[in-house]
């Protein structure tokens, strides 16, 4: 292994680390405000990758379909509690998030997938597409049992996962994709070839992680979804809704879900069922972190991708299996130091 | 009232148990799942097929395994205990393949094998393995590298059984070839990036790299090598030849090698070549059918395992009535022997050992030129 070989290796494994990152975060995210173990993370990686690609080539993404039904169904979700409640007023919101905008969105793909509009407009296209689907995967999957248990929730998940595959499966077929790249150029670093591309990644992951910061520093929402974080009756009992909280942290997740798979579907080839893997390695991230702490839950996957880019060098048929294995130490000492957390957890109505 | 129409339901329900008048083949696909994408023009070719068998009408019952060997193995048995199949036909995945293969061996019923699984035993009596074997493919690739006077080959592969499976093709072919297979590097379809392995691969400084990915997934590696400025022949095998393998590729592609049966290129055969005028037919009507460019060399796998039953049918039929274990094992009896069967792949002659049949006229060389597979002259 020669010097140059090793700073190759750290440049991948720093490339892909920067993206596990980005998704532990939103899992940490997702997880310490509703509880919710968020496994379908990685379809708005192939959602958003496979429609930028999709856009590219000049056609309309089968996503547009995926987002005005569940808006859709959504609305009839809400419309629901909302003539239960006698609250008429909500209606007009309602249908104007649920319906007016996912609708708004499709034509515009419609509109645009002919044209082939500059790449910022495709990006900017892709992200209105696939972050509400966040908000309505929350709504329509989630919301409805918010105060089940970690477990039940847990399930749901695998389940939204399992309905998302299997719907990115149906619009956008079996065969994988790959976006064209945003820019060919590249700058050489002593013996490294870094290409803009994995330079793109890296900043984009430390731009989003510094507006997180700000976002829970200095924001009213994101101070409420901290508060909900730290104590979800007590941020109850000062007016934050729940509700709301849980759709902003997933509208969140999706925004860092659809970001990551703009930012590698240069980079890789994605299938339907690829994000799902990317999204595991993010919540083994989060693990090596302790699941608790967002600075270590970045550093966990950066650890994770060197380990992963040095374990396909030296022994690439057990690269999987070294990186899944070191998620069992951290749980062995979790499990060591915590008591049962999810009985402590379970709430009354 | 009700009464009759429940003893008319069930006369005709007798009748045509009585009767069975009809051969039943079950089918289990990966139609979903990870092998989705070859699934699908394998369960296109079904409705290319005739009505008949040997003269006998013919019905298929097609199920959707999820490219899960578990449900292929569950699919087959419902095929046998309910469907009263007389015989299986799939699946797109080596090991679903396998399941189904060792279920229909317990029921003693044939079998065709639609993708290159390596059996033996009972299992391998009862079931006839339709696509070229690995081997045979990767002597393609094997004369090429000789020709070339390659010494040293790099080999990166899936970490699955079809990354075995290619390694020791090509493996097998070392020793006549002339040539050493100095890394064996593995990566997955879902995997962001094959850096790592691109690297330890070159740092062997091989004469020529052979590729054990398929489809799309195959597309990962060859970008990588050609962003690290290698320059020498990349060759894949017959897993990678389709149209979107190019798509994602783009231009870094440009000159990937690999064999691949003649169905993918019949225009560009020679006249004289025997599967011509199958392959060529074949393709008019799958393209006509599903579009222009939609041509596979996995739809035809399907097609060829019907023209051999087809063809071994009649014999059968002869010995015993579809649905009895006479027919059975006649059918199986008469596909071990069938002679000179012209399918779009080559050209079939079974035996008690060989339950392939192919040869070398089974196998041609292709290499993307201008955007497309093109056959090597």
């Amino acid at each position: 292994m020669t010097p140059d070989i090793v700073l190759l290796l750290a440049q991948d494994g720093i490339t892909n680390g920067a993206i596990y990152a980005l998704l532990a975060l939103a899992l940490l995210l997702v997880f310490s405000v509703t509880r919710i173990i968020f496994v379908p993370q990685g379809e708005f990686i192939s959602y958003a990758a496979l429609s930028l690609a999709l856009l590219q080539a000049g056609q309309v993404p089968g996503v547009v379909y995926v987002l005005v039904g569940g808006g859709v169904l959504a609305a009839v979700f809400d419309t629901g509690t909302a003539l239960r409640d006698k609250a008429l007023r909500r209606l007009p919101w309602i249908l104007l998030g649920y319906i007016a905008l996912p609708c708004a969105m499709a034509a515009l793909a419609w509109w645009a997938a002919p044209r082939k509009l500059d790449l910022v407009w495709q990006v900017l296209l892709v992200l209105g597409l696939v972050v509400p689907l966040g908000p309505i995967v929350y709504r329509v999957a989630y919301q409805p049992l918010a105060n089940a248990s970690i477990l039940v929730l847990f399930i749901a998940s695998m389940a939204v996962h399992y309905v998302l595959t299997g719907l990115g499966l149906v619009f956008f077929g079996g065969e994988g994709l790959r976006s064209a790249a945003f820019s060919d150029a590249s700058f050489r670093l002593g013996v490294l070839q870094i290409s803009s591309q994995s330079l793109l990644v890296v900043l984009a992951s430390v731009l989003v992680m510094a507006a997180l910061w700000l976002f829970f520093g200095r924001s009213i929402y994101g101070k409420a979804l901290r508060a909900t974080a730290v104590n979800r009756v007590g941020a109850r009992l000062v007016g934050i809704r729940i509700g709301l909280a849980g759709g902003l942290s997933f509208l969140l997740a999706a925004f860092i879900g659809a970001l990551s798979g703009i930012l590698i579907s240069p980079i890789t080839t994605i299938y339907y069922d690829t994000g799902f893997l990317i999204g595991l390695k993010g919540f083994v991230g989060a693990i090596l972190g302790g699941m608790a702490s967002y600075p270590l839950a970045v550093v966990g996957s950066l650890v994770l991708g060197l380990l992963e880019a040095y374990a396909s060098f030296w022994s690439s048929a057990f690269k999987e299996t070294l990186v899944f294995a070191i998620i069992i130490p951290p749980l062995i000492w979790l499990s060591l130091r915590s008591r049962h957390v999810e009985e402590d957890e379970e709430e009354g109505e | 009232m009700k009464f009759r129409i429940v003893a008319a339901a069930l006369a005709v329900g007798l009748a045509a148990t009585a009767a069975h008048a009809e051969i039943v083949v079950g089918v289990s696909l990966g139609i979903t799942g990870p092998g989705a994408s070859l699934g699908v023009h394998y369960r296109n070719a079904y409705q290319l097929m005739g009505k008949t068998l040997g003269g006998e009408p013919v019905r298929f019952v097609i199920l959707d395994d999820a490219s899960d060997p578990t449900n292929a193995a569950k699919n087959a048995r419902k095929l046998i205990s309910e469907d009263k199949a007389d015989m299986l036909m799939g699946s797109n995945g080596v090991p679903s393949a396998v399941q189904m293969a060792q279920a229909a061996a317990e029921a003693k019923i044939p079998m065709m094998v639609l993708t290159p699984a390596a059996l033996s035993g009972n299992t391998l009596h009862w079931s006839f393995i339709v696509p070229q074997t690995t081997e045979l493919m990767m002597g393609a690739v094997a004369q090429q590298l000789k020709a070339q006077g390659v010494k040293t080959v790099g080999y990166i592969g899936y970490t699955d059984t079809w990354g075995d499976l290619v390694y020791k093709a090509i493996q097998s072919h070392a020793a006549s070839g002339g040539f050493k297979v100095v890394t064996d590097e593995r990566y997955a379809r879902a995997d962001t990036s094959v850096t790592g392995q691109i690297l330890r691969l070159l740092s062997a400084n091989p004469d020529a790299v052979v590729v054990g990915g398929s489809g799309t997934g195959a597309a990962l590696p060859h970008v990588t090598l050609i962003e690290r400025g290698y320059k020498k022949g990349i060759y894949h095998n017959h897993g990678t030849v389709n149209a979107e393998f190019i798509k994602v590729g783009g231009k870094a592609v440009s000159g990937a090698v690999a064999p691949t049966g003649p169905l993918v290129v019949p225009e560009e055969l020679p006249d004289s070549h025997p599967t011509k005028k199958v392959s060529l037919d074949f393709t008019k009507r799958y393209e006509a059918a599903f579009g222009a460019g939609t041509r596979n060399a996995f739809a035809g796998y399907a097609y060829d395992a019907y023209l051999l039953v087809d063809a071994a049918a009649p014999a059968a039929l002869k010995k015993g009535k579809p649905g009895t274990p006479e027919f059975r094992e006649a059918l199986r009896a008469s596909l071990e022997s069938v002679r000179n069967v012209v399918g779009t792949h080559g050209v079939y002659n079974m035996n008690a050992e060989s339950h392939n049949g192919l040869d070398e006229r089974a196998r041609v060389l292709v290499h993307v030129d201008n955007g497309a597979w093109h056959l090597m002259k």
